[in-house]
């Protein structure tokens, strides 16, 4: 098989049990989404590992830049007061 | 499963360090060491230097190889088990070995490298697999040695990389490590019945085929400290946490206790327990027989190539013909 003939990358997304998320769990190569749902079952699954699976072409995911890890997650440091630890209440009243 | 430290390619010329740089990649190569130093994992789109890259895909593409060429010698006995139930583990674990093939393979492909490449690679015999699996399987007992000793080495050699800094393959470690457990526990138990509730004839088989791994299992953890040129640089990266003696020790020391229990000796005449130490002294070494195994002149290891070539060459049909399907349901949506 030549090289432009590989089949293509999917990724594999795996729901441990109902009522939980879908996780990324690995990648496989097939060449339609059938194949790729049989092969992420017989290769991500093999031990109860999960209840359902996605897959999706990797071609097809948008990521964000590494390089603009810094720009993007950064600013977030000093908003404190997004989180609720940062308001300090009464006893009487804090466990709201 | 398996990878025997895959620095033992020591021998081969180190690449990539041409001392020639730019002066971004430098600064680059700066932030690139700080990160390492802080304990951070590196994903495939982090930039990273090309040494890294590149002792990163061979390591994880040989111990790739290494899963998928460890399924031939157990292969040949999933017809030949004695029972239902010992064929159904078996094929169970045979499979689980294709599967860490599969996850480590996408791991060094996240680096760069085509599946296609990676597979070329070995079929040409350009890239190594651990050389474990050029010895043969002769007798059932085989089996359970395999699972027992050539499991439980790997298993040391592969808890430590589920720390390594390049963090796809120490994703792929975790799942492999998860599953690696139940290989070695299904061999010693196989080895155990036979030793429990077999004939003699069948006890002397579990000691011959300990007799023939024993010095092999422990080569796999590559050639001592002093002998491996690149695992100094990997320590340094991350890419290996414990030395090949130190593993190797730490496998020595647990062995000779499981084979009390068994009730088999290794055929090491110097094995003593060491009280200064707190460990088990053990005999030299065979390095010659190692590097020959390495070299291409095992026992089998033409035979386990020829077979790998085979299996790809006898599926290409299928490949086409998933592909041609493929094509063909895309030009129907698109029609």
């Amino acid at each position: 098989m030549t090289h432009t003939d590989e089949w293509p990358l999917w990724e594999v997304f795996v729901r441990s049990k109902a009522g939980l998320d879908h996780k990324h769990c690995g990648s496989l190569h097939a060449t339609d989404a059938k194949l790729a749902v049989q092969l992420a079952r017989d290769v991500y699954t093999r031990r109860q590992e999960g209840v359902s699976v996605w897959v999706v072409r990797s071609d097809q995911i948008v990521a964000s830049d590494p390089a603009d890890k810094g720009m993007n997650f950064d600013p977030m440091e000093d908003k404190v007061y997004r989180h609720p630890t940062f308001y300090e209440l009464p006893a009487a009243v804090d466990h709201m | 499963m398996y990878t025997q430290a895959m620095d033992t390619m020591g021998r081969e010329p180190v690449e990539g360090n041409s001392g020639i740089r730019s002066a971004t990649d430098q600064r680059m190569e700066e932030a690139f060491e700080q990160r390492i130093d802080a304990g951070d994992f590196i994903e495939a789109k982090d930039w990273m230097p090309e040494h890294y890259r590149k002792t990163l895909v061979r390591q994880i593409s040989q111990h790739a190889h290494s899963e998928i060429v460890g399924m031939l010698p157990e292969g040949n006995w999933i017809s030949r088990a004695p029972t239902l139930k010992r064929k159904a583990i078996l094929l169970a674990k045979v499979q689980d070995e294709g599967g860490h093939g599969l996850y480590l393979y996408a791991a060094a492909e996240t680096l760069g490298t085509s599946r296609d490449q990676l597979l070329d690679a070995l079929h040409s015999g350009r890239a190594k697999y651990s050389s474990i699996f050029n010895y043969p399987t002769l007798n059932w007992a085989d089996i359970g040695t395999i699972g027992w000793l050539v499991d439980g080495a790997a298993i040391m050699n592969q808890v430590p990389i589920c720390r390594c800094s390049y963090a796809p393959y120490a994703r792929a470690m975790i799942r492999i490590c998860r599953e690696e457990s139940f290989h070695q526990r299904q061999g010693y138990d196989a080895l155990l019945t036979m030793m429990t509730k077999g004939t003699p004839a069948q006890r002397a088989m579990v000691q011959d085929a300990v007799n023939r791994w024993w010095w092999p299992s422990v080569m796999m953890f590559g050639p001592p400290d002093d002998q491996s040129p690149n695992s100094a640089q990997s320590m340094r990266w991350g890419i290996k946490r414990v030395s090949n003696d130190a593993l190797r020790q730490k496998f020595i020391d647990a062995t000779v206790e499981q084979a009390k229990v068994l009730g088999v000796t290794l055929p090491d005449p110097d094995l003593r327990w060491n009280e200064t130490r707190q460990s088990y002294d053990h005999g030299a070494i065979d390095w010659s027989e190692f590097w020959a195994v390495v070299g291409g002149d095992g026992a089998c290891n033409r035979e386990r190539l020829a077979a790998r070539v085979q299996a790809w060459e006898d599926g290409q049909w299928v490949r086409e013909a998933a592909v041609a399907h493929a094509r063909k349901h895309d030009l129907k949506e698109a029609a």
